[in-house]
């Protein structure tokens, strides 16, 4: 049984932050959950659907945020509670809708809950969705631990169902991504019916039709709302302050940051000299709480990831109080006590807490630091990330590199967001020139395209995933041929959502929930749009760069390569050995070969290293995973691969 | 209801997994951390995973208390034990979080970074790995899990739970095979037990011939 279904008691479960927030959104009773992979969001719809048969859920990864939002906003429609999963950069995509949404309000409590990356761990972004609350003007909600995760995010169901609007619950990697000690509480026993009233008096917000407008009207209705909000955040249980009465400074934080300030207060002894006030409801601000806690100093640091959000809500509260409590000296972002980008962690804030009230503490002793860091440099060298043993993608950035360079016209390749985003880099031969959004590298691509005119001609291409093909690139490769653009896009097919964990998208057979789907054919997809089609495997390296050269050669309109082979790791894959591999040492002419390690040096599967002793290139039975590959890179031919049956 | 507990020899006790993504880190830290919570101890993981984990350097962070929820990073110089199933791993985790006291269990079976596989770099040798940990830590054991696992289980992944043994041997925390039998059966298919608890059985043993 998914520990997300245990019935309530005292015991103290460890789960992950998104377990926590899966428990919160079924203890609330949500019926209908959509999302788009993402990390770190990934495992809150994937533990719901799991559980999807025995609580009577619907669930679904929909094709991109925007689709997942508008899939659950209609759960809430139809007086259901709904909640919609994405990461950070998800919620830009959704956000069209979720600006319409705002001002046609919801009946069903609806909680839009984005996992976001400070510091950019797992994304090639560091956004921060807070600001939509103010923007959009719909509370938000942060938990600042495990239990709050569960608890806030239950909470926000029934905070969106009394206003009648979406509430953003925000959640960290450090949260989501993290384990902590968690209680439950009761899962609700009661069936639900959908039925969605539309035929009521226009401005009727439980039977009329759900409408931003007229939008003067219903802008107001939203803004009555936020006061409501503000009104119940005063009092909520999940704002909290400990310490003096009268602190020399008072920290004021949400989120992991919460848990990263009492740390660094509890090791520097300053539980008696500095308070935390802790908020979970982090927009609208509860002006009176906040009055509170500002006269009882004149000190303030706030501590926040990403963007001074809370420092600038909080500066404009001061502000418009400061004729009753003063005037403040603020500490944050923006005079530079807390660092403007990256995440944070205890150290950081014990760093900025030593500046502000000049105390000295050392964390490691400058002996050990420096004895530590020389041996950090002479017996532990760096490890940048790369494909894994026997990945497709190093094998089609091979072909794509070596077919651009034998073209020998620079030629470049535009890219997005998936494994293949390592491109950039080594591992993928730095094939990747341009790196952007989700379908970013065909849009661009299609504009590099028509840039002729002006006398470029280099071969343009792009690159997406097969679960980002559906997502975004469907309307850019649609853009591309409607304007006649030259580029050649290139479908890295691997048969699943592979870097968020093999989540089914358009083109597989079964849904979240392994119940069958109908499965979309990129190929025909793309015939149907008026594209040129080829389809090859990546790991046949012949056919693969002899279809590229053609491709290259044919000017005019927009091609479409689709590389298909399974990921590595994927669960239909993972384990299976197709070849034996080997290295015979006498073929391999180790430094002697012109080739100068082009298998270790250039190539570089982790399965396949050099020796350093008999200076020639051998497998790593742990690592390799017989995919054959290498056998291929070889110019003498000293890789053997033996079939496996 | 939860066991009472037993005090920890520091409050919050600090340990760090640390490997190459791919290695089972995640895992291994769950397990153990599993093991802990269900004595009634607080207990956060702090994990690096997701793009970092192709092949770069990955760690866990379990805060282990009595008392209260800890956040899931660790202070720099704090740490009181790293766990390494990949041996310069090792050393890479002493820089950010050692001390004089902490505690080290390094699997011995190295994996070599990118620039090693392509030549440019070389990798330290075991006897180099050995000093240098020793020369930053207050007690180190050098253990072949990796190598162990695979001509007995076939499996490198049961180092893994090899290692976990080992830090049972240490005394270090209150854990006892019971636990990770509890852990292992609600948590693995029925057929994995009895090889996890081999593996297991294996690493207590293998900490005292370390």
């Amino acid at each position: 049984m998914s520990i997300i279904i245990e019935p309530k008691s005292d015991e103290r479960h460890l789960v992950m932050g998104n377990e926590a927030i899966a428990r919160g959104a079924l203890e609330a009773g949500v019926a209908v959950v959509a999302g788009y992979p993402g990390t770190p969001s990934s495992e809150i719809v994937e533990s719901l659907a799991s559980v999807s048969k025995e609580r009577n859920l619907y669930v679904e990864w929909s094709t991109n945020e925007k689709v997942a939002m508008e899939v659950a906003a209609a759960g809430s429609f139809a007086n259901l509670r709904s909640l919609c999963v994405l990461k950070q950069n998800g919620v830009n995509v959704a956000s069209d809708f979720f600006l319409h949404l705002a001002g046609s309000g919801t009946r069903g409590g609806m909680v839009i809950l984005p996992c976001e990356d400070p510091g950019a761990l797992s994304s090639v972004n560091e956004g921060d969705s807070r600001h939509f609350s103010r923007m959009l003007e719909i509370p938000l909600l942060e938990p600042g631990d495990f239990q709050e995760a569960k608890d806030m995010t239950k909470w926000g169901f029934e905070l969106s169902e009394t206003l009648k609007c979406p509430v953003l619950v925000r959640s960290v990697t450090r949260l989501s991504h993290a384990s902590g000690t968690v209680t439950f509480g009761d899962l609700p026993t009661t069936e639900q019916q959908a039925t969605f009233k539309h035929d009521g008096f226009v401005l009727d917000p439980e039977t009329g039709p759900v409408i931003s407008a007229p939008v003067n009207y219903k802008h107001g209705l939203q803004q009555q709302k936020v006061q409501q909000a503000m009104e119940m955040f005063e009092a909520s249980p999940f704002n909290t302050y400990s310490g003096p009465d009268n602190p020399e400074l008072i920290i004021i934080t949400s989120s992991a940051c919460n848990l990263y300030s009492r740390e660094a207060i509890k090791q520097l002894g300053l539980r008696d000299r500095v308070g935390i006030l802790k908020l979970g409801t982090t927009w609208p601000l509860p002006p009176r709480l906040l009055e509170k806690h500002l006269r009882s100093t004149n000190k303030v640091l706030i501590v926040e990831e990403v963007i001074p959000f809370l420092e600038e809500s909080v500066k404009i509260l001061g502000m418009e109080l400061a004729e009753e409590i003063g005037i403040k000296k603020f500490f944050g972002k923006r005079d530079g006590s807390i660092p403007s980008t990256g995440e944070l962690n205890p150290d950081i804030i014990i760093a900025a807490l030593c500046n502000i009230l000049e105390i000295d503490y050392v964390g490691i002793p400058a002996e050990y630091e420096e004895k530590a860091v020389t041996h950090l440099f002479l017996g532990a060298p760096a490890r940048e990330g790369t494909f894994c043993a026997g990945c497709p993608h190093r094998a089609s950035f091979w072909n794509i590199s070596l077919a651009l360079k034998m073209d020998n016209n620079e030629g470049f390749v535009c890219g997005d967001i998936g494994c293949y985003t390592m491109a950039v880099r080594s591992a993928g031969f730095s094939t990747l020139k341009t790196l952007h959004a989700m379908g970013s590298g065909t849009g661009v691509a299609s504009g590099f395209g028509k840039l002729g005119q002006f006398g470029m001609d280099q071969p343009v291409f792009s690159v997406c995933g097969d679960s980002t093909f559906y997502h975004a690139v469907m309307p850019a490769l649609v853009n591309a041929v409607h304007h006649k653009s030259d580029i050649t896009l290139v479908v890295l097919d691997n048969s699943g959502t592979a870097m968020t964990g093999f989540q089914p998208h358009p083109g597989t057979e079964t849904d979240v929930r392994g119940e069958e789907a109908v499965q979309m054919d990129i190929e025909s997809i793309c015939k149907s749009i008026g594209a040129t089609v080829f389809t090859a495997d990546p790991f046949d390296f012949k056919t693969t760069q002899e279809t590229l050269h053609n491709l290259m050669k044919m000017k005019g309109g927009v091609k479409v390569l689709v590389l298909r082979q399974i990921c590595a790791l994927s669960p239909e894959k993972k384990g299976t050995r197709w070849f034996d591999m080997s290295v015979t040492e006498s073929k391999c002419l180790g430094e002697s070969c012109g080739c100068n390690r082009l298998c270790t040096r250039v190539f570089s599967c982790p399965g396949l290293v050099w020796d350093p002793v008999k200076k020639v290139s051998k497998i790593d039975d742990v690592i390799c995973i017989g995919c054959g590959v290498c056998s291929d890179v070889c110019p003498v031919g000293a890789i053997d691969k033996k079939e496996l049956t | 209801m939860n066991e009472t507990k037993a005090e920890l020899k520091f409050d919050p006790y600090n340990l760090i997994i640390t490997g190459v993504g791919g290695q089972g880190n995640v895992t291994a830290s769950r397990i153990l951390g599993k093991m802990l919570s269900k004595k009634g101890y607080f207990v956060t993981i702090g994990e690096t995973f997701g793009a970092s984990q192709r092949g770069g350097s990955v760690m866990s962070h379990l805060r282990i208390s009595a008392e209260e929820t800890y956040s899931p990073i660790i202070l720099r110089g704090q740490g009181h034990m790293v766990v390494a199933m990949e041996p310069t791993e090792a050393i890479r985790v002493l820089a950010d979080y050692g001390n004089m006291e902490i505690k080290v269990i390094c699997n011995t079976r190295p994996i070599h970074p990118m620039a090693v596989v392509a030549g440019e770099q070389t990798y330290p040798s075991p006897e180099d790995i050995e000093e240098r940990v020793n020369d930053i830590s207050g007690q180190s054991w050098f253990i072949n899990a990796t190598d162990e696992a695979m001509a007995d289980m076939k499996n490198p992944v049961y180092g893994n739970i090899m290692l976990l043994g080992a830090v049972a041997a240490t005394g270090e925390l209150p854990i006892e095979k019971d636990d990770f039998e509890a852990v292992i059966s609600a948590t693995m298919p029925a057929d994995k037990v009895s090889l996890n608890l081999k593996a297991y059985d294996r690493g207590l043993k293998m900490l005292d011939r370390g």
